[in-house]
């Protein structure tokens, strides 16, 4: 006994010597990126200062790498708190509260929760079956797509800790808020019936209790991390291409009068865009950031990223399975104001 | 015999899994069945919340995640020895 303890103790050490490690590579590493990038561009290429092509490469060899640290970095620790909630315990914790405050957990907890669009069926059901009120089940549907971790990432990357915390706290109102005005709405009707007809099978071991040590929460994470960076980070280089070009080329203020504060219908069109579009959160971010650099206003510009990231298409034909047509078209549009209303404020306040 | 399903609607996730069953099915060299659930009725029968899930002789093992490898054939060697 004593013995299997030491070895578990010593894997365990294992693990957080690895991370201790991992943080020092990354901490030097994020730190030389800047002068490489200026030195590779302005000695080794030997490009002028001033010119388009330089700036463009510059910004390239700058924010490609940064960005990828970045996503590494915090996605690995985001998956690590990730490892201690799950959809079966946020059910478990909103099971007991009421609308309003329900709203409020399900929005916070649909924030951290990793989303899968696959996976929205089966929590939609596992929500409804445990009698949770559609509006709290919605909102929990609304900010888990939301609220990327992604996106999260690289707004701390490109624009600082304030957009981003901007973007998490308006993500979780919006759901919130959203959320509780379409339980108000009493759409129960419009929800597939076969989803009050499940039952569970006889025979079968439900619960998935498992505890974890810190080894398996580590490993976990490090899989989860692989696996999501696997994904993104072409979409990421491909927006930063597509950013430097715009940085380096079009020019300064261009976008002002179409995407800029004084054009009062840029932000409800920009939402009306994003609604079918759908583009991996990673991939839309350096654009955001390019746009933001010539004159476009951040309430157009983010209103613009959460209705892409929010509503698309292939989620809604998921959720056509359990919705039907006239909720779907309830739930579009009252994200859809929410969102337009949250663009119009961060263009007022900032 | 053993039978493996995986649960999901055939998202990429739920591919990734269960090629990783197919993998450890032919290296440990035992007889399973893989079986597919792709209906919604059917996989929240398991009562689960995300997918993929994995089930093992009826008993679920993963969800929401892509196990590794290591881990599915801890679960099967298990399953195995139990049966």
């Amino acid at each position: 006994m004593l013995a299997q303890k030491l070895h578990l103790h010593d894997k365990n050490f294992l693990a957080w010597l690895a991370i201790l490690s991992a943080t020092v590579i990354w901490v030097i590493l994020y730190n030389v990126i800047e002068p490489f990038a200026n030195w590779l561009t302005y000695g080794l290429l030997a490009l002028p200062q001033d010119s388009h092509l330089g700036q463009s490469l510059a910004f390239f060899f700058y924010d490609a790498p940064k960005l990828l640290l970045l996503l590494c970095g915090m996605i690995f620790v985001i998956s690590l708190l990730q490892t201690f909630i799950d959809a079966q315990k946020v059910r478990a914790m909103v099971e007991k509260r009421g609308e309003g405050v329900g709203n409020l957990m399900a929005a916070f907890f649909g924030a951290v929760t990793p989303f899968c669009s696959c996976s929205s069926v089966p929590l939609f059901i596992g929500f409804v079956q445990a009698g949770i009120p559609l509006g709290i089940t919605l909102t929990f549907l609304i900010t888990s797509p939301l609220i990327s971790e992604v996106a999260f990432v690289l707004l701390i990357g490109m624009f600082g800790w304030k957009v981003a915390l901007l973007y998490l706290i308006s993500g979780i109102t919006i759901g919130m808020i959203s959320g509780f005005i379409l339980g108000r709405m009493k759409l129960e009707r419009y929800v597939e019936r076969f989803v009050y007809d499940i039952k569970p099978r006889s025979g079968v071991q439900i619960a998935l209790e498992e505890k974890l040590t810190w080894r398996e929460r580590i490993n976990r994470s490090a899989e989860s991390t692989r696996e999501i960076v696997n994904k993104v980070w072409l979409y990421v280089i491909v927006g930063i291409v597509i950013g430097a070009a715009i940085h380096g080329f079009v020019p300064q203020d261009a976008l002002t009068g179409i995407m800029g504060k004084d054009a009062w219908w840029s932000v409800p069109v920009s939402v009306l865009i994003g609604i079918p579009l759908y583009s991996n959160p990673a991939g839309i971010i350096p654009i955001v950031s390019a746009l933001l650099d010539k004159g476009a206003s951040l309430g157009t510009v983010l209103a613009f990223m959460m209705s892409v990231i929010a509503l698309s298409l292939p989620e809604m034909i998921i959720l056509r399975r359990v919705l039907k047509p006239q909720l779907i078209a309830i739930f579009i549009g009252v994200i859809a104001v929410a969102i337009i209303i949250t663009g119009y404020l961060f263009n007022m306040v900032i | 015999m053993t039978t493996i399903k995986i649960l999901g609607s055939g998202c990429a996730n739920c591919k990734r899994v269960e090629q990783i069953a197919h993998k450890v099915i032919t290296d440990m060299g035992v007889e399973a069945e893989v079986i597919k659930v792709t209906d919604y009725a059917e996989i929240m029968a398991y009562n689960i919340m995300s997918t993929p899930g994995l089930v093992i002789n009826e008993k679920i093992v993963s969800t929401g995640r892509i196990p590794a490898p290591v881990e599915v054939s801890s679960w099967l060697a298990n399953a195995l020895e139990t049966a």
